[in-house]
């Protein structure tokens, strides 16, 4: 789960990571008297979750309570289209209004689970406000990596070894390391899958501050997170996706024409692959998982059929736990529900397979049933 | 003969007593699985599928001589499970369970560090071994053969896919392995290679790799230093989008080590045979076979 950026900075006050003084405005008006209370001069930023909002144009220096209520009616309530959202961009329903920050030096630090460590690392960069993976690629020698063993947790010497790779002056090591410390305290206390500041900024009075504040949390966590679903934003999301979310099934919207049901995440992306192979294009990656119901699998299948783009409807089930026949009166269930008439290619295979495909044969829906993966991927891209 | 699991495994199941454990062990005892005990902390001292149900692992160790164990503890729980049977000294545990939290399994597979245990997922389909009717795991046992590939996969129904494609063609396997789909699980494709490396049964394996991380590329240091059977491979996610997660939290794109492109890249060279389409794996592999 993402959050916007001023609930991130909320949660690093809360954790002693210094951020900027700030406050939240859910209108022009409301933007307008905190750019007033902090001097008449502030820095109005978009929240949306997504990166890139400076070059599209949702981050804005104003220099008076008018022109800032004026940039801020502009954003709210408008979608902001920057290079991670696609075209149709995202809803931007407040604006963060801060102090302005004379900046120094920007650097980068951030806390993610390394797999093949099986620990956390702490990145940290003297190029700040660059994406670290360009700076990962271009300049590795200005990266400094720190695995945080979960035996002994973050130390002060991993503070100061962070401070001294990214060169910082004698007097801002010790408050680097606090700052580091916390971080890593955030991290692990609200069971983070990215805790990164960038820019971190020193400022031209030799403070330390995190400009930026991006926070992702761990899905599997939140249930012993109670206190985080309330920042929960689904107008960021695709509704399809939080539609999916809810039936509990796994569903990303993709380009192409054919839509793809399929049980299990490999078998998923590989059936994907296939159609690819093929010379056709995937409208979807929909993973029904293990165990669906037939309430589930016809929730799904109506999920799939809303993206307009779906032409043809490639069906491949891998019956084990989930059977056949169960998949199949979800489909019909769901096909019905819909009215459509497109051609649904299905492959069955496992437990019930028999049962699953004359249930399907029987329904009335354009069906064409196909004995293998690789049938299935050829009767679904001749099919019109 | 085959890995982890066979005649002599003396099974144990941890959520013995809960819908998916009774489901899953009942097939797994038709297929011939030497369960002999299920622990449900509470429930010591019932019998449930006809075996005795302990509280603790440590008890029903001590009672039945368990030697390998199965979880289907729910998430929140599972963790805490994966403890309590390394403690007892269980020497192969594999865990179903989805949805364990990250930072648990940071601390789990710390943990294990100092054991003998090791550990199978979690979030996988578990191991079975066809020839010695040992099945510890939610595969389905029918489409699986007697015979000397070894299969080794993060991925579960594609795994039945593969494994389906090899029984048709009269291609059987020595023991099947998911590894699960998570960032951190107990054992790596290199583990498991390593074991299907010592087995004289088998003959050569079926990788199945997907987008994200850097296990693949591992198996590829690996395979290409200590490996002298053919490894056959598929990457599963190599039209999927970058930075979306694929249904596995371990499928997702972050760099570009992560691309599926990347991880054949690296296999190609160190000597696996790549299979572009995932209908071709059986094909593949009776290739192989064929010499």
């Amino acid at each position: 789960m993402k959050v916007h950026e001023y609930q991130a900075k909320e949660l690093f006050r809360k954790y002693g990571v210094p951020v900027p003084e700030g406050a939240v405005a859910a209108s022009p008006k409301e933007a307008a008297d905190h750019v007033r209370a902090m001097g008449g001069r502030a820095v109005i930023k978009a929240q949306v979750h997504a990166g890139g909002r400076g070059k599209a144009g949702g981050v804005k220096v104003v220099s008076s309570p008018e022109e800032g209520e004026k940039y801020a009616a502009g954003l709210i309530g408008s979608r902001l289209v920057t290079h991670q959202t696609g075209p149709e961009g995202v809803p931007v329903d407040r604006v963060l209004v801060e102090e302005l920050i004379d900046i120094a030096r920007e650097l980068y630090v951030s806390v993610i689970v390394e797999p093949s460590l099986r620990m956390p690392v702490m990145i940290a960069s003297a190029a700040g406000g660059m994406d670290i993976e360009e700076v990962a690629a271009k300049t590795p020698e200005k990266i400094v990596q720190i695995a945080i063993d979960p035996v002994i947790g973050f130390q002060p010497y991993m503070g100061r070894k962070a401070a001294r790779g990214l060169g910082l002056p004698q007097e801002l090591v010790r408050p680097a390391g606090a700052l580091f410390a916390n971080l890593f305290r955030l991290f692990e206390g609200l069971d983070c899958t990215l805790a990164e500041v960038n820019p971190l900024a020193i400022t031209a009075d030799n403070r330390l501050l995190a400009a930026d504040a991006k926070l992702a949390f761990d899905d599997d966590a939140l249930r012993r997170h109670p206190e985080l679903a309330e920042l929960r934003d689904d107008r960021q999301e695709d509704p399809l996706d939080v539609e999916a979310n809810r039936a509990d099934v796994n569903y990303i919207r993709l380009d192409g024409e054919v839509g793809c049901m399929v049980n299990g995440a490999g078998l998923a992306m590989a059936t994907l692959d296939l159609i690819g192979q093929m010379g056709s294009q995937p409208a979807n990656f929909l993973d029904v998982g293990g165990g669906a119901s037939e309430e589930q699998i016809s929730r799904a299948f109506t999920i799939m059929l809303a993206d307009p783009k779906v032409k043809k409807v490639l069906i491949n089930i891998f019956g084990g736990i989930l059977r056949c026949d169960v998949a199949a009166r979800g489909i019909v269930a769901g096909a019905r529900e819909k009215g459509i008439d497109l051609p649904l290619v299905v492959r069955m295979r496992g437990t019930n397979a028999e049962e699953g495909r004359r249930i399907l044969a029987e329904s009335g829906l354009r069906v064409v049933i196909a004995d293998n993966l690789q049938d299935a991927a050829q009767k679904v891209v001749q099919a019109v | 003969m085959s890995i982890l699991v066979d005649r002599s495994t003396r099974l144990l199941v941890q959520g013995f007593t809960g819908n998916e454990g009774t489901f899953h062990s009942e097939r797994c005892i038709e297929y011939g699985a030497n369960i002999v005990a299920g622990v449900t902390p509470g429930k010591g001292g019932t019998t449930h599928l006809d075996r005795p149900v302990f509280d603790s692992v440590a008890e029903a160790i001590e009672a039945t001589q368990a030697n390998a164990g199965m979880i289907f503890v729910p998430p929140a729980f599972a963790a805490d499970a994966i403890l309590e049977a390394a403690d007892a000294g269980l020497q192969t545990v594999a865990c179903i369970t989805e949805g364990i939290p990250v930072l648990d399994m940071v601390r789990v597979s710390r943990f294990l560090e100092g054991t003998a245990t090791r550990l199978i997922g979690p979030n996988c389909p578990g191991v079975i071994s066809p020839g010695e009717k040992c099945k510890a795991g939610i595969m389905p046992g029918n489409i699986h053969l007697p015979g000397n590939v070894g299969v080794v996969s993060r991925s579960g129904t594609l795994t039945y896919e593969a494994v389906a494609q090899l029984t048709e063609r009269g291609i059987g396997q020595s023991t099947c392995v998911g590894i699960g789909g998570d960032p951190i699980v107990g054992s790596t494709f290199v583990d498991i290679l390593a074991l299907f490396e010592q087995d004289p049964e088998t003959e050569a394996v079926v990788m199945i790799g997907e987008i994200g991380g850097t296990k693949e590329q591992e198996a590829a240091d690996y395979i290409k230093a200590s490996m002298s059977k053919p490894v056959v491979c598929f990457i599963a996610g190599g039209s999927a989008p970058p930075g979306r997660r694929m249904g596995h939290a371990g499928a997702i794109i972050t760099g570009v080590s992560g691309t599926a492109e990347a991880k054949v890249a690296a296999l190609r060279a160190a000597g696996a045979i790549i299979v572009e389409s995932p209908a071709g794996i059986g094909d593949a592999m009776a290739e192989v076979l064929k010499g």
